[in-house]
């Protein structure tokens, strides 16, 4: 068998599992779909004045939730179960083994991405059938679809250079909340980020690449008015490329004493 | 002479100021199972994971089927069967799904039933790993390093924290994968594994080799040595007219003697022409324990 149909056998066996945990499943695809409902019940009635254009909060909030999605699908859970694994003592196991290190690993980030594609898609429909919001066609669909894997593939990447800092599996959540918490809350994915918001806030969000992504994503999801900037793309690859420098460099298949 | 499937030189491992491996060297040859026999913190786990390729050791040549482990090669990988002392496999796959995942890493794998069956999982065979006792999941350990076919299986205490029975089953796994000629390097800190698995063992201490040999011979010169012990009351004439013999407190006389049949006739006649008895007389040989214990400096047992 050739290195990439074991990693995409890989892929199938993940999948398999996954769908066996019916808990953990089931939370991952309710949480961002549960946030969308909590957010525009509280928050969504309004407008938030973006570029100078006044946009509808519940249409914000469905973007801002696909984009949530992508990084729970990815960042975070590539992080807290590839810590897991690593702790385990799995990754180990598959390190004894011919299985190449990078066929094991992608085979899982390619899980990942095709949990969050799924989880766009039941957001968007959701949104679209509950908010009214206008589902993206055409040449703006396949925008916005690059931008989805570009995020999930850049942000899976960062979750796996989490893990190197991830001293132990019981601290996985507490880390990676910690890290990627403030960073949705400062890139405006759960208060909506408008003109008038504090600047320190906005100049936060545009060194990190969660304010890049999401705006991306909602350039990608609504068109006009907002603007799709192919800088936003490239800095969310650029952290992307940076996260994997890094899993090279420090990630470590065995558990960290 | 079979062909030499493990070998190493003058191997050596520090961790910081720490010299868990002080210059060991061993040899393993192909069909043989070996064991590396010795207290926790010995260096058993230590040399093991060089031989497999997890650790970089500090010097010393190492050969493992005629590659350098620490350069990972792949085409070594494919040929080695690895069971580590403790691991995880995905709780949600099944027994059978586990081993045909992990099978089909090596290009010419085993039959994945005839696997599952050889360590005794069949009944297992769609249980979700979940599911399994503690014993069950080391034999599925065993299962997925057999997956491949490997000629070379590394067992790191494949036994440890098992209860009695579940002992004896995995002894006999280990037996079956002896008779199909696999090359099996176990390593273990007790004594009756090493003694009913293995063709040789080599026992380290404090990071090195103590002795080697086959488990009957271990120690050498100190198993040739018969322990004739009994008391002396007072009376008799003098200390025994044997070669060797070692008064201690209270009259007990200790006599170590390669030559038991004779010294005893001596000893007797010795004590029949004094007109006493030998109280409590004794003569043991040192068992494979006694011996362990004096080699790894009593450290034996420590869990």
């Amino acid at each position: 068998m050739s290195d990439v149909a074991l990693m995409l056998r890989q892929v199938r066996y993940t999948n398999k599992a996954f769908w066996r945990n019916p808990a953990s499943a089931f939370f991952t695809f309710a949480f961002p779909l549960m946030f969308l409902v909590i957010f525009t019940s509280l928050l969504g009635k309004g407008t938030v004045p973006i570029g100078g254009v006044l946009i509808k909060q519940s249409s914000y909030y469905v973007a801002a939730m696909a984009t949530f999605s992508v990084i729970t699908a990815s960042y975070t859970n590539i992080a807290m179960s590839v810590t897991y694994q690593r702790d385990s003592g799995i990754l180990k196991r598959v390190r004894g083994t011919p299985l190449p290190g990078w066929a094991y690993l992608v085979g899982r980030v390619i899980h990942a991405l095709l949990v969050a594609v799924l989880l766009v898609a039941l957001t968007a429909a959701f949104g679209a059938v509950f908010y009214g919001a206008d589902l993206p066609t055409g040449a703006l669909l396949a925008k916005f679809v690059l931008v989805v894997v570009a995020g999930g593939a850049s942000f899976a990447a960062l979750g796996l250079a989490t893990t190197a800092i991830v001293p132990n599996a019981d601290a996985g959540p507490a880390v990676v909340n910690a890290i990627i918490l403030p960073l949705l809350f400062l890139s405006g994915i759960f208060i909506p980020l408008g003109d008038n918001s504090p600047a320190w806030i906005r100049t936060v969000g545009t060194i990190f690449p969660v304010k890049h992504f999401a705006d991306a994503m909602r350039a990608g999801f609504y068109g006009r008015p907002f603007r799709f900037e192919w800088h936003d793309v490239l800095i969310l690859l650029l952290w992307g490329l940076g996260g994997l420098v890094a899993a090279a460099r420090f990630f470590s298949w065995e558990p960290r004493k | 002479m079979s062909e030499v499937v493990i070998e190493v030189v003058g191997l050596r491992k520090s961790y910081g100021d720490v010299e868990a491996v002080r210059g060991i060297d061993l040899r393993v040859r192909r069909g043989e199972v070996f064991a590396l026999l010795g207290p926790n913190g010995a260096g058993k786990t230590t040399t093991v994971e060089i031989l497999e390729g997890y650790r970089e050791r500090t010097a010393g040549e190492v050969r493992v089927l005629g590659h350098d482990p620490a350069r990972r090669d792949r085409a070594l990988r494919e040929r080695v069967g690895i069971v580590l002392q403790s691991t995880g496999i995905d709780p949600y796959l099944t027994v059978r799904e586990t081993v045909e995942l992990y099978a089909r890493y090596f290009p010419h794998p085993r039959d994945v039933d005839e696997v599952i069956d050889l360590v005794g999982l069949t009944d297992k065979r769609d249980a979700r790993v979940i599911r399994l006792s503690g014993g069950q999941q080391r034999r599925l350990d065993v299962a997925i390093a057999l997956a491949g076919d490997p000629e070379l299986l590394f067992l790191d205490e494949p036994t440890t924290g098992f209860d009695p029975g579940a002992r004896r089953n995995a002894w006999e796994i280990v037996r079956n994968l002896a008779s199909l000629g696999k090359t099996v390097f176990l390593t273990t800190h007790y004594m009756d594994e090493a003694e009913n698995l293995a063709n040789r063992v080599a026992v380290i201490a404090r990071g090195e080799i103590v002795a080697e040999g086959p488990p009957g011979l271990l120690g050498g010169r100190h198993l040739a040595e018969t322990l004739i012990r009994f008391r002396v009351r007072s009376g008799a004439s003098g200390p025994p007219a044997v070669p060797g013999a070692v008064v201690r407190s209270n009259g007990l006389v200790e006599v170590r003697t390669e030559t038991p049949t004779s010294t005893l006739h001596e000893l007797t006649g010795w004590a029949m022409a004094g007109g006493f008895e030998l109280d409590g007389l004794e003569v043991t040989r040192p068992t494979l324990e006694d011996v362990y214990l004096e080699l790894t400096g009593g450290e034996a047992g420590a869990e």
